[in-house]
């Protein structure tokens, strides 16, 4: 498997990341150092191995389905980068329509 | 350097020899004194004298915990309301915790004062506590060298004496490692013994909370009070609780694995697989059955590791997002660049790095190849270890290839870093608990012996890591 720029791209916009430049190229080298180190584990015949997915050994772990007040409006407004006195400020998610896609 | 471990702290307390006031005002001097070590990212100074204050006149009441007065700092990814946390990334900057970790509340049931928060690798990922956007930490045994990661301001913390006992949390050895590199005792309990709520998640089949400290004594006492079910954490184990602390006696004869592959591994430094091996003969020597197993999976425990939880971490990190809380970028103009510029602001090259492995290994066309695969092969080596223990009681290995080494050696080559963790991801892949308790030195520099024992034996291992630090084999230095 060899990383592309092309490869950094796409992952680096299904991550919300963006690489430019020299740090491009390092991560790009980076990344193929690391996946051909990964890659020692197709040494392995893995045949009707069932994968290990939940370290845990409770099971079905159960509580009512209430809803609690946890949390104030004022309390989860805290940290927020931006804010009025009531809402998160983010920016504009939709466009308008003469503004095109 | 004259800390005393916690039962005779309380003896002194309750014979009035000390006070708890008196005690944190130690601390806070030894803190402020060797502040070059950069071990604290703050310290809860008016926090801590207050709660003292209000100990004091609770034990004057005839009220006393099991931790009334033990003076404890949390390595920075554990939540404490009203505090600040950050993970040591700049994309939490000024972030204060809204609520209180579960093992927090439960240090505070028992009369803890939480006395500051350390220094890590951003985010835990590290072996060596560089990747901290705070800057680095100094090993207290010698300032040119690294004092381990991710948990390397816990250990220094320790070993300078500035609290009685820390937290950290362990991925891949994140306690162990610096706990090693620091000449201190460090447990990672099995996987679901201590609740992960309140913790700043890494990867979160892999991440357990766990104690620092400069005694077996003390670090059992800890993991008792903060072990348990939970309700936040619907991983966390139901099963009771064993009292730690009054079951530290290593009796009978035990059967005790060591793994061949990692005695004989290249990157082990010949004086301490030397200690090792003559630590071995003692045991022997004791009556006890010491056998060489074979490990063939040893070489794949880390690229297992790294591609396990960069997918876990990829996901968990998708939460920071400079919507709700944390930075965002001034230089974003839309919705998409206000989350890439953010991210890629906010967050260091280590974790940008995992991210981007992690989105590979989880993304179309490769779930299988490396996922998938990775979780087959975490089943074989769990399934290896299992076998161990079937004729075993514990299993022991040395907890780092080397001693300490210095800052820079290892930045340039992120494969060499990561096979700092070779003896230490084990425990963490299998799920299993491990110790690391100083086993002795080297140029001056300590090194640690690994314990390991089966799911939830967490008593035996702790009993045998005490046995051996106590040292009267006759072959310990």
């Amino acid at each position: 498997m060899e990383i592309t720029d092309k490869t950094v791209d796409e992952l680096a916009h299904l991550a919300r990341l963006q690489f430019e430049g020299e740090e491009k190229e390092r991560i790009r080298h980076d990344l193929n150092r690391i996946l051909g180190f990964m890659e020692k584990l197709n040494e392995l015949d893995t045949e009707g191995v069932e994968p290990l997915i939940y370290l845990s050994e409770e099971l079905n772990v159960l509580r009512n389905d209430e809803s609690r007040q946890t949390i104030t409006q004022q309390q989860a407004l805290k940290n927020a980068p931006q804010r009025d006195s009531d809402y998160f400020k983010v920016p504009k998610v939709l466009k308008n329509p003469s503004e095109g896609k | 350097m004259g800390i005393d471990a916690i039962a005779p702290y309380h003896r002194a307390l309750k014979n009035g020899e000390t006070t708890v006031v008196a005690t944190v005002s130690d601390f806070l001097a030894r803190i402020s004194d060797t502040a070059h070590l950069n071990a604290f990212l703050e310290v809860f100074v008016d926090d801590a004298m207050q709660r003292a204050k209000t100990l004091d006149a609770s034990i004057a009441e005839g009220q006393f915990g099991k931790l009334t007065g033990v003076v404890i700092a949390i390595k920075d990814n554990i939540c404490f309301e009203g505090h600040r946390v950050q993970a040591a990334s700049k994309i939490l900057e000024g972030f204060e915790s809204l609520y209180s970790a579960t093992v927090i509340e439960r240090l505070l049931a028992e009369g803890a004062v939480i006395i500051g928060r350390l220094n890590c690798d951003e985010f835990a990922m590290g072996s060596s506590t560089e990747n901290s956007s705070l800057g680095n930490t100094l090993n207290p045994w010698d300032n040119t060298r690294v004092p381990g990661g991710s948990s390397g301001g816990s250990a220094a913390a320790v070993a300078a004496g500035l609290c009685h006992v820390a937290l950290g949390s362990d991925t891949g050895g994140s306690i162990r490692q610096p706990a090693s590199f620091c000449g201190v005792v460090g447990v990672k309990p099995t996987y679901g013994r201590v609740s992960r709520y309140g913790l700043l998640a890494y990867a979160s089949s892999f991440d357990q909370i766990g104690p620092l400290a400069r005694n077996v004594d003390d670090a059992a006492l800890i993991l008792e009070v903060m072990a348990g079910a939970d309700d936040y954490d619907s991983t966390a184990s139901s099963r009771p609780v064993p009292r730690y602390s009054e079951e530290l006696t290593a009796s009978g004869k035990k059967r005790f694995a060591y793994l061949r592959d990692c005695v004989e591994h290249p990157a082990l430094d010949a004086d301490i697989r030397d200690r090792f091996m003559k630590m071995v003969e003692g045991l022997r020597n004791e009556g006890h059955t010491v056998q060489a197993v074979d490990f063939p999976l040893l070489e794949h425990l880390v690229p297992t590791y790294y591609v396990l939880t960069t997918a876990e971490a990829s996901s968990n990190f998708s939460r920071y997002d400079g919507m709700r809380y944390g930075y965002r970028s001034p230089k974003a103009h839309d919705l998409e660049s206000t989350y890439k510029m953010s991210r890629s602001e906010g967050f260091g090259p280590e974790v940008k790095r995992r991210i981007m492995l992690g989105t590979f290994v989880l993304s179309a066309g490769y779930y299988d190849a490396y996922y998938s695969k990775g979780q087959k092969v975490r089943r074989l080596v769990q399934d290896r270890v299992k076998a161990i223990f079937d004729d075993h009681d514990l299993m022991l290995s040395p907890t780092t290839p080397d001693v300490a080494f210095r800052f820079g050696e290892n930045s340039d080559d992120p494969i060499k870093m990561y096979l700092e963790d070779i003896f230490t991801v084990l425990a963490n892949l299998a799920g299993i608990p491990a110790i690391s308790v100083p086993l002795g030195e080297k140029d001056g520099l300590p090194f640690g012996v690994q314990v390991m024992a089966d799911s939830f034996h967490e008593s035996e291992m702790l009993a045998y890591g005490k046995r051996l630090l106590s040292d009267d084999f006759g072959v310990l230095v």
